[in-house]
C-alpha cells in the first residue's frame, strides 16, 4: 500500500506493508535513525515521536495509521540551526550518556513544556514514566528538562548548589518553544 | 564560550588553575546523540543488506529429533537458511566461551535453555526474515530439565552437557579461597557467630540496545568487516579469527555507538557468529539485531548466587572472620567473563573494608538449564555478590549485637596507615582513608536526626528504615602475569599523534557504551599536554585504527587505558621537550615545563608552545641529534594492581505497612575514586549505578518456573525503575589517590551498582526491625516484603 505524511515538515510517499510499524518505517524506509528500538512490549520509550503534536510510541503505531497526519522526529527539533532548549539542556546538564533512550526522551519533554511551561520535579518524573533509561538514573534528565523550562521562561539563573547548571552562562537565543 | 553546536562546550570548576585538563566538561559526545545523529548498530544500512533472525528453542531442555527448513526454503524473500547441522559440517556449530567453556552457535544435539539458538533465516528485511521462522518446523523429544541450583548435584539430575566427554553430573567448578583452618580458629573463639542464608539473585543488565551485528564478507580481498555492539572489538576480532579460520589481519570489526552496556556486550553471542556465517554464505551484508525479549533470555544474565554468609566477633563488635560457601549458577555453558585464573572473578574481596583476621569461602558453580552468563551489569567480576554478602552479613551482626549499623563499620575499617593493604584472600589494597568518606555520607545524610525520625515513626507505627553500606571495589583488571581473558593479556594500547597545527588525535583500545571517554580521554591528554581538550579527538571502536588491548569493562577504562593515555602523553611531551630544546637553543634540562608551553628556566619570556613545537617537529629545518621527525608516540600499559575505589552509601526507604510497598525516598552516595577527572561524568555514572541498585533491591528478576520457563524475558516482566521509583539522588565524595597510577585515578563507574543494592536491603530490612526480620532476599517487592513481614521470608529461587 501507499503511505503519505508529513515527516519534519517534509511530505514523503512511500510503498510500504500494512504491518509496517512506524517505527521501522522512520528508520528504515526514512533513514531518520534517531529513533530507536528498545523494546517489544511497548515499555521503554525509546522510540516516541510525535504524531499531530502528541508524544507516540512509534513501536505501537502502523506506518499507515499515520497517513495524512504530521509526525516529527528527533531529527526535527533543531530549528532553523539552532538547538531547541530541550537539546541544550540535555547537553547542560548531562541529561544523557549512550544516548540511546535521549531521542524519546527529548520528544516527550519538548511536548511536555509546550502545555506546561514550568513543571513540577514531580509533573516531569511523571511525564517521563513511560520511558526507561538506564544510564543517567534521571537526576540529570529532570535537571535538564528543569533547565530549559528556565531557560525559556527566561529565569534561569546561576545557581552554585547544582553542579549540572553551574556556571554556565545564559545565552542569548534563549529560544521560544516550538 | 557556551556553545552547543559545532564546537563542543569546555568549561571547567578551577577555571584560573585549570586552562585545560581535568574538571568539569561538558560531552564531546552529545551534539550529535541529541540530534538523533549517534550510529549505532541497526542504524548501518549496506547496499544489497539481509536481514537475520534467528529461531529459539521453546523449552529448556529437550532432544532435536528432525528440523525441517524446507517451508522457510520456499518462502520468496528467504536468502538463505541454517540448522546446527549445517553449522556441524563447517566445524562452527560450537564455540569457545571467555570461560574455557564451549557454546552452542546452533544447537545440534539437544536444547539446554528456553531461547537457545537452533536455526536461523536471512531474508531480504527483518519483517520477512521473522514470518521464515514460523516456517521451520522442528521435532523435539522433551528432556527433565534441571532448574533449581540446590538439585543440580542430585545423583538422579539430569545431565545437560552430555556434550563433553564422559560428563556424568552437572558441576561446573569447584574453587576456594583464603585460609579454612584458620578461619575455623576465629569461629572457634568467637564470642557471637551469625549465619544467614543470602541469595544474590539472576537478574540482567538490559541495555536499551540489544545486541546486534552487521557483518560484511567480501569475498574479493577476503576481508570481515562486522559492526557490533561490542564492549571489546579487539578481544572480538581475535575469538573471530579463533573461530572462523579467518586470518586476523583481514578482520576488522567496527563498534560503533553503542546504546549502553552494562556487561552485557562482553561476550560474543551467537548472533554476531550467524551473521558472519550468513555473510559468507550469501556473499551479502547481513545484519542480526536482537529483540528486547531474546536479549533477556538468551544473552549474559547476572550474578544468581546463592550464599550462606557467616560472621564471627567479639561481642563488643569487634569482627574476627568471615566464612562463606557459595552456589553459583552458571546456566547451561560457562559464559562468564573473567580472567581464566579467576573463575569466580574477584569474589575473594568478600572481606569488604574490614580489618579482620581470617577468612573463607568455598564455592561450587553448576550448570542448570538456563541461560549462560554471570559476570555482567557493572559487577566487576563478581564483586557485587561479595560486597553484598559482606555488607549484609555485617548488618545481621549489628541486629543480633544490637549495635548500630554505622558504629559497627566504623569500628572494624581498615585504617589509612594499613595502605597497600593484603587481605585475608590476598587482594593488595591499594590506598583509602574510609573513616572520612562515612562521617561525611553521614553528614549529608543527616544520620543522627534520621535515626531520631525513625524512633518517632516506630513509636507511630511507622515503618522506616535506613541502610548503610560501605564497600571497596577493585576494578582494573589487570596486572598481565595474572590476569588474562582466553590468554589475552590485560593490557591496554595507546596512540597519541600530533598534527603538525597541535591538533591530535589520541587512539583508545577501550570502548565506551556512554560512559564519556571521548571527553575524559581528551582531558587526560590535555592535562598532560596542554592542548585543549576540543583539540583532541578520540579515536576508540575500530580494530582497524586503534591499538589492540581488552576493551571495557570491570570499570577498567580508568584504571588502566586511562593511565595509557597519560603515559603516551608523557612520552609525547618528553619528545616535545628535546624538540623545544633545540628551538630555544639550550640544554632540555634547563627547560620547564607548564601546561602548554616549555621554557627557559628563570626567562618565561623564552618559550614555546607545544603547538609550535608540534610544527617544528612536522616542518623543515634540523631538529636536534637523534630526533626523528614527527610528534607521536604509543605505549603497552601494563597495570601493576587494580585500584580500589571506596564509597558509604546510606538509604532512607518508607514501607507502607498496609501493602508492604517500598519508597526510596533518599539515597547519600559518597564516592572516592581517587583523582577525579570530570565531577560530572563521575556524577552521572554514581545516579546510573544506583538506579540499578534500587531495581535489582526491589523489582529485578530472572526467574524461572519449574518446567524451566523464564518468567522474566520481557519488559512487561522484568522491572526496571523509572523516573517514579527512583528519589533525586544526592551525592559527595572523597579523594584518596591510587599510588600507583599515573594520575591516582581509581575506576568508579560499576561502584553504585556494587555498592547500593546492600544499602537498599539493608534499609528495608531496618524498617521491618519491629517484625523481628534480620534478613529478606531480593527482590523486595510488595509481595515478598509482605511474606517477610509475615514471618516467612523466602528465598526468591
Amino acid at each position: 500500500m501507499q503511505v503519505t505524511m508529513v515527516v519534519n515538515d517534509e511530505e514523503v510517499t512511500r510503498e510500504i506493508e500494512g504491518r509496517l510499524l512506524l517505527v521501522h518505517f522512520l528508520r528504515d524506509h526514512l533513514a531518520l535513525t534517531g529513533t530507536h528500538w528498545g523494546c517489544d512490549t511497548s515499555n521503554c520509550g525509546t522510540c516516541v515521536v510525535w504524531l499531530d503534536g502528541e508524544p507516540v510510541k512509534s513501536c505501537t503505531v502502523l506506518a499507515a495509521m499515520a497517513g495524512g497526519h504530521e509526525v516529527r522526529t528527533v531529527e526535527g527539533l533543531e530549528q532553523g540551526g539552532e538547538l531547541d532548549p530541550v537539546q541544550k539542556g540535555f547537553v547542560e546538564c548531562h541529561g544523557l550518556q549512550c544516548g540511546f533512550c535521549t531521542p524519546g526522551m527529548m520528544m516527550t519533554a519538548r511536548a511536555l513544556l509546550d502545555r506546561n511551561a514550568s513543571p513540577s520535579e514531580g509533573e516531569i518524573r511523571e511525564a517521563i514514566s513511560g520511558q526507561i533509561c538506564r544510564c543517567t538514573g534521571y537526576s540529570t534528565i529532570v535537571r535538564s528538562i528543569q533547565w530549559a523550562a528556565a531557560e525559556e521562561a527566561g529565569t534561569r539563573t546561576t545557581t552554585a548548589d547544582a553542579a549540572s547548571a553551574a556556571d554556565v552562562p545564559t545565552t542569548a537565543d534563549s529560544g521560544s518553544a516550538s | 564560550m557556551t556553545t552547543v553546536a559545532g564546537s563542543p562546550v569546555t568549561e571547567f570548576e578551577n577555571n584560573d588553575q585549570k586552562p585545560v585538563g581535568h574538571g568539569r566538561m561538558l560531552r564531546k559526545e552529545d551534539p550529535r546523540f541529541v540530534r538523533g545523529r549517534g550510529r549505532y548498530v541497526d542504524d548501518v544500512q549496506l547496499p544489497g543488506m539481509l536481514h537475520l533472525a534467528i529461531l529459539r528453542a521453546p523449552m529448556a531442555h529437550a532432544r532435536i529429533v528432525s528440523v525441517d527448513t524446507s517451508l522457510a526454503e520456499a518462502h520468496p524473500k528467504v536468502k538463505l537458511v541454517v540448522t546446527g547441522a549445517m553449522l556441524a559440517e563447517k566445524g562452527l556449530a560450537w564455540m569457545p566461551t571467555l570461560s574455557n567453556d564451549v557454546q552452542a552457535v546452533l544447537a545440534t544435539d539437544k536444547v539446554r535453555f528456553q531461547g537457545q539458538e537452533v536455526a536461523f533465516v536471512v531474508a531480504e528485511d527483518r519483517y520477512s526474515a521473522r514470518d521464515a521462522l514460523e516456517l521451520i518446523d522442528v521435532e523435539y523429544e522433551m528432556l527433565d530439565p534441571v532448574v533449581d541450583v540446590r538439585k543440580a548435584l542430585d545423583p538422579a539430575a539430569p545431565v545437560i552437557r552430555d556434550d563433553l566427554d564422559g560428563k556424568s553430573d552437572n558441576h561446573c567448578f569447584d574453587w576456594e579461597t583464603g585460609d579454612a583452618e584458620a578461619t575455623e580458629d576465629v569461629f572457634a573463639r568467637a564470642d557471637v557467630i551469625v549465619s544467614e542464608d543470602i541469595v544474590y539473585p539472576r537478574v540482567h543488565p538490559a541495555p536499551m540496545e540489544t545486541c546486534g551485528s552487521v557483518a560484511d564478507f567480501d569475498a574479493v580481498d577476503g576481508r570481515l568487516t562486522l559492526w557490533s555492539t561490542t564492549q571489546a572489538p579487539h578481544a572480538h576480532r581475535t575469538l573471530y579469527a579463533i573461530v572462523a579460520g579467518l586470518p586476523e589481519h583481514k578482520i576488522r570489526v567496527i563498534s560503533p555507538d553503542i546504546g549502553g552496556g552494562f556487561g552485557n556486550k562482553v561476550p560474543i553471542y551467537p548472533g554476531y557468529v550467524c551473521s558472519v556465517v550468513g555473510s559468507l554464505l550469501t556473499g551479502k551484508p547481513v545484519k542480526w539485531m536482537e529483540d528486547r525479549s531474546e536479549n533477556l533470555t538468551s544473552t549474559g544474565f547476572a550474578r544468581d548466587y546463592v550464599m550462606r554468609g557467616e560472621i564471627a566477633a567479639t561481642r563488643d563488635g569487634r569482627i574476627l572472620g568471615i566464612r562463606t560457601n557459595v552456589l553459583a549458577d552458571h546456566g547451561a555453558f560457562n559464559g562468564t567473563a573473567a580472567p581464566v585464573k579467576y573463575p569466580a572473578g574477584f569474589f575473594g574481596v568478600f572481606t569488604g573494608s574490614y580489618d579482620i583476621e581470617a577468612a573463607y569461602c568455598k564455592m561450587t558453580a553448576v550448570y542448570t538449564n538456563k541461560a549462560p552468563g554471570g559476570v555482567a551489569y557493572a559487577c566487576s567480576f563478581r564483586i557485587t555478590e561479595a560486597v553484598y554478602l559482606v555488607e549484609r552479613i555485617v548488618d545481621c551482626l549489628a541486629y543480633e549485637l544490637d549495635m548500630d549499623p554505622a558504629e559497627l563499620r566504623l569500628r572494624n575499617f581498615i585504617q589509612p596507615e594499613q595502605f597497600p593493604y593484603t587481605s585475608k584472600t590476598g587482594w593488595v589494597y591499594d590506598s583509602g582513608d574510609y573513616e572520612p568518606t562515612m562521617r561525611l555520607s553521614m553528614e549529608l545524610a543527616g544520620y543522627g536526626e534520621l535515626r531520631r525520625e525513625q524512633e518517632e515513626k516506630r513509636a507511630r507505627g511507622e515503618l522506616m528504615g535506613i541502610g548503610v553500606s560501605f564497600f571497596t571495589e577493585a576494578v582494573g583488571a589487570g596486572p598481565r602475569k595474572d590476569m588474562d581473558i582466553l590468554g589475552l593479556g590485560m593490557a591496554d594500547g595507546c596512540e597519541l599523534r600530533v598534527h603538525p597545527t597541535g591538533k591530535a588525535v589520541v587512539r583508545l583500545s577501550v570502548q565506551t557504551q556512554g560512559q564519556g571517554h571521548e571527553t575524559t580521554f581528551a582531558q587526560i591528554v590535555s592535562e598532560e599536554t596542554g592542548i585543549p581538550p576540543s583539540d583532541i579527538d578520540v579515536v576508540h571502536g575500530d580494530t582497524d585504527q586503534t591499538p589492540f588491548g581488552l576493551g571495557t569493562y570491570g570499570s577498567r577504562s580508568t584504571p588502566v587505558s586511562g593511565a595509557a593515555a597519560a603515559l603516551v602523553a608523557r612520552k609525547v611531551r618528553d619528545k616535545a621537550r628535546l624538540i623545544a630544546s633545540g628551538m630555544l637553543e639550550v640544554p632540555a634540562t634547563d627547560i620547564e615545563w607548564t601546561k602548554g608551553s616549555f621554557h627557559v628556566k628563570g626567562d618565561p619570556s623564552a618559550s614555546v608552545t607545544i603547538q609550535d613545537i608540534a610544527m617544528r617537529a612536522h616542518g623543515a629545518g634540523d631538529l636536534p641529534e637523534g630526533i626523528e621527525g614527527g610528534l607521536e608516540a604509543q605505549i603497552c600499559y601494563n597495570p601493576e594492581n587494580l585500584t580500589y575505589p571506596h564509597g558509604a552509601y546510606i538509604c532512607v526507604v518508607d514501607v507502607d505497612p498496609g501493602t508492604a510497598r517500598v519508597t526510596v525516598r533518599r539515597f547519600v552516595a559518597v564516592d572516592d575514586c581517587g583523582t577525579r577527572i570530570n565531577p560530572m561524568i563521575i556524577e552521572g555514572q554514581v545516579h546510573g549505578g544506583l538506579t540499578d541498585g534500587v531495581g535489582m533491591a526491589l523489582m529485578e528478576m530472572i526467574a524461572f518456573d519449574e518446567d524451566g520457563n523464564c518468567l522474566g524475558g520481557s519488559l512487561m516482566d522484568y522491572l526496571i525503575p523509572t523516573a517514579l521509583e527512583v528519589p533525586d539522588w544526592e551525592t559527595g565524595f572523597t579523594v584518596t589517590p591510587s599510588p600507583h597510577h599515573p594520575i591516582g585515578a581509581k575506576g568508579v563507574g560499576e561502584s553504585a551498582t556494587v555498592g547500593s543494592p546492600p544499602a537498599v536491603v539493608n534499609a528495608v530490612v531496618d524498617a521491618l526491625k519491629p517484625f523481628g526480620v534480620r534478613h529478606a532476599d531480593m527482590p523486595l517487592t510488595p509481595s515478598r516484603v509482605w511474606e517477610a513481614m509475615q514471618g516467612r521470608p523466602m528465598p526468591p529461587i
